[in-house]
């Protein structure tokens, strides 16, 4: 059910302790984490509700939101150790920990995945939505188009997309490496239902995830979320290299004490 | 299609069996089905079969994903596409979870006559270099049925090389209570000649046996079916008997059969030569399997003059 308030509180205890973590090293995917912080926040508190919903992270490095939106399973202090020699918490994850379902870091390899989930939870009748979160950048992988053929063939309802439309990827914007657009065309024509939203307006974020939940369109869905990198720290929303954070202590203290002040309120 | 219309191979009867006894096999092919001879499956059971066509790389991720949902997938399309075309899926979306998915890499080696992009010489030295991946090479019928139904079973991946038809047993006896995927001894005892071979390599190295024993020399065989985890105890007792061993396989010679047997007799230190009779490091010729066997150096004759050489 929608919360438009309790979205808002996840979305900033994501924000809040990624960079906590983040802080902790000082060097982190932390424009991503804070980026999809909306995305993961919606997904969590009204997609992710029955056993057979399930988030599969496609961008490995990403893995900073994911261990924010589930910091809940994780010990604190444990969570603290990301990226650092020999923590369970890498910044790309391997598949096995609690909230990581696959293993995402080789770029492309997710929706795939998510698909045969799909597959799999529509033979057994089981109900659930996959939700799979892809990175613009990704999409250029030639396995995510096969992907796209076979979830339009299958109208895998029980299938959502949502794509972080930062419009980043490592070596510059996007349109300058290999342009995507019109990237909704190109879901659209693959058979997918597809929005494209603000991904920081939680009210449209949730709108899409309802509308995907329910399946209503008999076919998989797609949500495009146009999202600023480093969302709700001004230091990382103009960071000049915000692919990978690697920043002094003031900044990072400097980062939380603006997410504190920020912080709704509960 | 109904029973009756085709003599099923025993691939494609096991794959049935295993349909019928186990809920959680679906079979996965790519655009190969009919070739590959798991359409009978297909007809029997239709909501456990995808062909999700010619695209490799998303086959081995939505079978990744049938196996995180509780399934247990076979995935049949020709070894060359398995190995090379989404090597990166699989080391990804199937070893480091592990994730149970059984591959089938059909026509291996040289048993195709389109030269180099059908021909999976080196398909057991890239499965076989990931993390947890076990690698089989069937020589006949019962090793095919027992790697499936292991396969299966496994909690990890596993890749298996699939000869198209029926196959006569290989010969010998194993002991009360072993697998068919564990080696097997036939032949002369006492003889100074020992062969160890694997999968389409074993036929060829008994034609190799056939000839030496005309001129008089007794030949020792050992089949070892699975390359890996390879059974080092049972091939290095073995080695240990001759001064000089050839090694036969339908594959290049680096991280195949004689790379296992190789990097066993070198670890013990117990000095027996040892010879490769294998796919040489260029791309074999086109045509069938007995032309390029001769082309290559892999033709009965060839293999049992190695052999002598030894001697």
């Amino acid at each position: 059910m929608r919360n438009s308030s309790r979205t808002a509180r996840r979305a900033s205890e994501i924000r809040l302790i990624a960079t906590e973590v983040a802080a902790h090293s000082g060097q982190a995917y932390i424009g991503q984490a804070l980026g999809t912080a909306d995305i993961l926040a919606c997904v969590h508190e009204i997609g992710l509700t029955r056993p057979g919903d399930r988030f599969v992270l496609s961008p490995g490095h990403y893995g900073l939101a994911l261990y924010a939106a589930n910091a809940h399973l994780y010990d604190r202090d444990e969570l603290m150790t990301y990226g650092l020699d020999g923590s369970e918490f890498e910044q790309s994850p391997l598949e096995g920990l609690p909230g990581v379902e696959i293993t995402g870091g080789s770029l492309g390899q997710g929706l795939s995945q998510a698909a045969g989930m799909a597959i799999g939870q529509r033979i057994k009748g089981i109900p659930g939505t996959i939700f799979c979160l892809l990175s613009d950048g990704e999409i250029q992988e030639g396995q995510i188009w096969e992907a796209m053929l076979t979830i339009g063939h299958h109208k895998l309802a029980n299938l959502c997309v949502i794509v972080d439309r930062n419009g980043i990827q490592v070596d510059g914007r996007t349109e300058e490496v290999i342009d995507l657009e019109p990237l909704a065309d190109k879901f659209r024509a693959f058979g997918f239902e597809t929005v494209e939203v603000d991904g920081h307006d939680l009210s449209r974020l949730e709108s899409a995830v309802e509308a995907a939940l329910s399946g209503a369109s008999g076919r998989a869905s797609a949500i495009i979320c146009d999202t600023v990198i480093g969302k709700g720290v001004p230091a990382f929303e103009t960071y000049p290299y915000p692919h990978y954070v690697n920043a002094e202590g003031e900044v990072w203290d400097e980062a939380l004490r603006h997410l504190r002040a920020v912080a709704p309120e509960g | 299609m109904p029973d009756g219309d085709v003599r099923l191979s025993n691939f494609t009867r096991t794959l049935i069996e295993l349909g019928e006894t186990d809920e959680r096999v679906v079979v996965l092919a790519g655009d190969l089905a009919r070739y590959v001879e798991v359409l009978p499956f297909a007809a029997r059971f239709p909501d456990r079969f995808l062909n999700l066509g010619v695209a490799e790389a998303n086959i081995i991720g939505i079978a990744s994903g049938l196996a995180k949902t509780g399934f247990r997938p076979i995935v049949a399309t020709y070894g060359v596409f398995i190995a090379r075309r989404a090597y990166d899926q699989v080391a990804m979306a199937l070893t480091t979870g592990p994730t149970p998915v059984t591959l089938v890499g059909v026509l291996p080696g040289i048993t195709c006559r389109f030269r180099a992009t059908h021909q999976p010489v080196e398909d057991m030295a890239l499965m076989a270099s990931l993390p947890g991946m076990a690698v089989i090479d069937p020589a006949d019928d019962k090793e095919m049925t027992a790697a499936l139904i292991g396969g299966v079973a496994a909690d990890h991946p596993t890749f298996i090389r699939a000869l198209r038809g029926d196959r006569a047993d290989v010969p010998g006896t194993r002991r009360a209570g072993a697998s068919p995927l564990d080696p097997v001894e036939f032949g002369d005892e006492g003889s100074s000649v020992g062969l160890v071979s694997t999968g389409l390599g074993t036929d060829w190295a008994m034609e190799a046996a056939k000839i030496l024993r005309g001129r008089g020399h007794g030949v020792r065989h050992l089949h070892v079916p699975r390359i890996k985890p390879f059974d080092t105890a049972t091939v290095a007792k073995f080695c240990r008997r001759f001064a000089h061993v050839v090694t036969v396989e339908n594959h290049i010679a680096h991280g195949g059969l004689f790379a296992a047997v190789a990097s066993i007799v070198a670890q013990s230190g117990m000095g027996t030569r040892v010879t490769p009779c294998a796919i040489p490091d260029e791309w074999p010729p086109s045509g069938t399997v007995e032309f390029i066997r001769g082309e290559i150096g892999l033709d009965a004759a060839s293999i049992a003059a190695a052999a002598e050489r030894g001697l």
